[in-house]
């Protein structure tokens, strides 16, 4: 299996090959990708740079390009596209039709990734961006139980990515509105959610703090109290006149255990998230997971989470907690 | 002045049976073009199951209406897929694809199809391409607002492509979310495997507010929306001015039959009813909500 790490910069993108990342993906400096945040990712120059020290090692660079353009804005995505293919990216990530059609007439030799983004779960779904777009490969939604994603590996119509460790999405990607109906922020149009200059903090006399996005109140957090990075889906709400994490706690995804059925199901990739975390993430994340595939890879038969792994994960998590997410029955 | 048509969408909720049946049979006699049947949320509801919505969708088309099956927002499972198949193969009725293997299934059985709003169309060109798979009719996204409709009507037209039908949601609860978590079920502290259709006792979803007691979103099932019950009537004549050709309202547990009156009336006039909803800020190019009052 391939380990295909993030880059939100030139540091980080040479910290995941550094570490032993067989692909990093990056976006450009603006809307055409879903971290389009203040002070990330790259211009030209650095992703020629970024391109030709992977090229240099023998590892690939993919360009994310998923989020959803306007009529208006196509022609930026296609300069986008443009540019992937000038620079010698190793493929494309795209979620949307126009955008994978672009690249699919005008730079056929340029491979074509399906974007989680892009929301495809079924057989049917993968074989129509197959047919529709060639794609060579897909990264599924964290959305499916392992036993979903084992059956999907035998009827999918191209090699699939799947995520294995970084911050959980807990709604289906490419398809939430939750930031947008607080902020007019939207993860598909502006690339961002829950983008920080909507987020305000107070600080109250008693040592308490209230976070507010865009005005509305995500959680209240006692003196000392951790407290997270407020999107809606990891807030404290009142239903039926209990306060909790309504949605999801401020926990990440790690799939450390499930290694070895990922393996045997023929998954493709492992896609670690976090291009709005920093080089030390990304070089410490990545090294656990090479590790961790190495060992895999020398001895399968006697492959166990080592406890050292997990605790170097762990420190990178939301809220030091992970979970198996969808891929354990019981996350549903 | 061309007449919108009014639609039905998908019921979101979980009704027992008997409501669903009655609610229907009402809906019949109601001044509706299009209804819209089927479950789009979650495949455990099964009060009506695949064969009772196409028995009652053959039971509506008799009354006159179009009636459009539509599919799951969210398939993961095989048996998902498995209804879907079967929608699909009926052959009657269009199908509201509310997902890409939806759209792939119309597309390999050459069925026609609407797009739903979970489908992610931003652009003329994505637009083309579905109309080529053969998409009849599409209901734009949430978060698409007039410009936005504007401007790719206007590339339609720049590329000498007919728009298909426009479909907008102008009443109701908006979709903002999905997941393969059922919040419901966390909300009632039950698995979602052992979740006893709890959802059932919230006809209008389960309210979530924030923690100084403002009323925020509903949680249905797997699904969330927005608290606010969005009304585009005062946008009518904006909406007429731009083509769109069906408003879609939403069916609420109460007052329907007063809502699809409302809406009847003020499609015949000329002039923009008062609102009788929330405003949808989507509409307007602003967050989805309503702007909270500055405290």
């Amino acid at each position: 299996m391939q380990l295909v790490c993030p880059a939100g910069n030139l540091p980080a993108l040479q910290a995941a090959i550094d570490a032993g990342a067989d692909a990093v993906y990056a976006g450009f400096r603006d809307q055409t990708n879903a971290r389009a945040f203040p002070g990330l990712n790259f211009s030209d120059d650095e992703l020629r740079d970024g391109i030709a020290y992977a090229h240099q090692r023998g590892r690939q660079v993919y360009l994310a390009l998923n989020t959803y353009p306007d009529s208006a804005r196509l022609p930026q995505w296609y300069a986008a596209v443009d540019k992937a293919a000038e620079f010698g990216c190793d493929a494309i990530i795209a979620a949307e039709m126009a955008v994978l059609d672009y690249a699919t007439r005008t730079h056929p030799a340029l491979k074509r990734h399906l974007s989680v983004q892009g929301s495809a779960t079924t057989a049917p779904a993968l074989r129509y961006a197959h047919e529709r777009f060639g794609i060579s490969r897909a990264v599924l939604p964290r959305v499916l139980s392992i036993q979903q994603v084992e059956r999907l590996c035998e009827g999918s119509p191209v090699p699939l990515e799947v995520f294995a460790f970084g911050s959980l999405c807990i709604m289906v990607e490419g398809r939430c509105q939750l930031s947008s109906y607080v902020t007019g922020a939207s993860p598909n149009r502006h690339g961002v959610c829950s983008p920080a200059s909507f987020v305000r903090w107070e600080e109250h006399d008693d040592g308490r703090r209230s976070v507010r996005l865009n005005q509305v109140l995500m959680d209240r957090f006692e003196p000392r109290e951790p407290a997270g990075y407020p999107t809606v889906c990891k807030g404290r709400f009142e239903v039926g006149g209990e306060i909790f994490h309504a949605l999801e706690e401020p926990t990440s995804l790690n799939t450390l255990e499930l290694l070895p059925r990922l393996a045997q199901a023929g998954v493709a990739a492992l896609k670690i998230e976090g291009r709005q975390r920093g080089a030390a993430y990304v070089g410490s994340v990545t090294r656990t997971w090479r590790d961790a595939l190495d060992r895999y890879r020398a001895s399968p038969q006697d492959w166990a989470a080592q406890p050292r792994w997990q605790s170097a994960l762990s420190k990178h998590a939301e809220g030091h907690q992970t979970t198996l997410g969808p891929y354990h029955r019981s996350w549903h | 002045m061309n007449t919108m048509k009014l639609s039905l969408g998908p019921l979101q909720y979980f009704w027992p049976r008997e409501h669903t049946l009655a609610f229907y049979r009402e809906a019949a006699d109601w001044p509706l073009d299009i209804i819209y049947l089927g479950e789009t949320v979650c495949s455990k509801r099964r009060e009506l199951g695949t064969r009772d919505w196409i028995a009652l969708a053959a039971e509506l088309a008799r009354s006159g209406k179009q009636v459009v099956l539509s599919s799951l927002a969210l398939i993961e499972a095989e048996s998902e897929l498995g209804v879907l198949q079967r929608l699909v193969d009926h052959g009657d009725c269009w199908i509201e694809a509310n997902d890409l293997s939806a759209v792939q299934l119309c597309r390999e059985r050459g069925v026609p199809f609407v797009a739903g709003p979970t489908l992610n169309v931003y652009n003329h060109h994505a637009l083309a391409m579905l109309m080529d798979d053969g998409l009849r009719r599409w209901v734009p996204g949430v978060e698409q607002g007039h410009v936005l409709l504007r401007e790719l009507r206007e590339a339609m037209r720049a590329e000498q492509r007919e728009m298909p039908e426009l479909e907008v949601i102008a009443f109701g609860r908006l979709p903002l979310a999905f997941s393969a978590r059922c919040f419901t079920a966390r909300a009632l502290d039950v698995a979602k495997d052992q979740c006893g259709f709890r959802c059932i006792d919230y006809p209008d979803g389960m309210p979530l507010a924030t923690r100084e007691g403002r009323p925020f979103l509903r949680i249905n099932g797997i699904q969330i929306q927005g608290e606010e019950i969005t009304d585009l009537g005062p946008e009518l004549p904006q909406l007429r001015e731009l083509g769109v050709d069906v408003l879609r309202l939403y069916p609420q547990a109460e007052g329907m039959a007063e809502m699809v009156a409302h809406y009847h009336l003020a499609r015949r006039s000329p002039v923009a009813p008062p609102r009788v909803g929330a405003r949808n800020g989507y509409w307007h190019g602003e967050p989805g909500m309503r702007a909270p009052e500055t405290t």
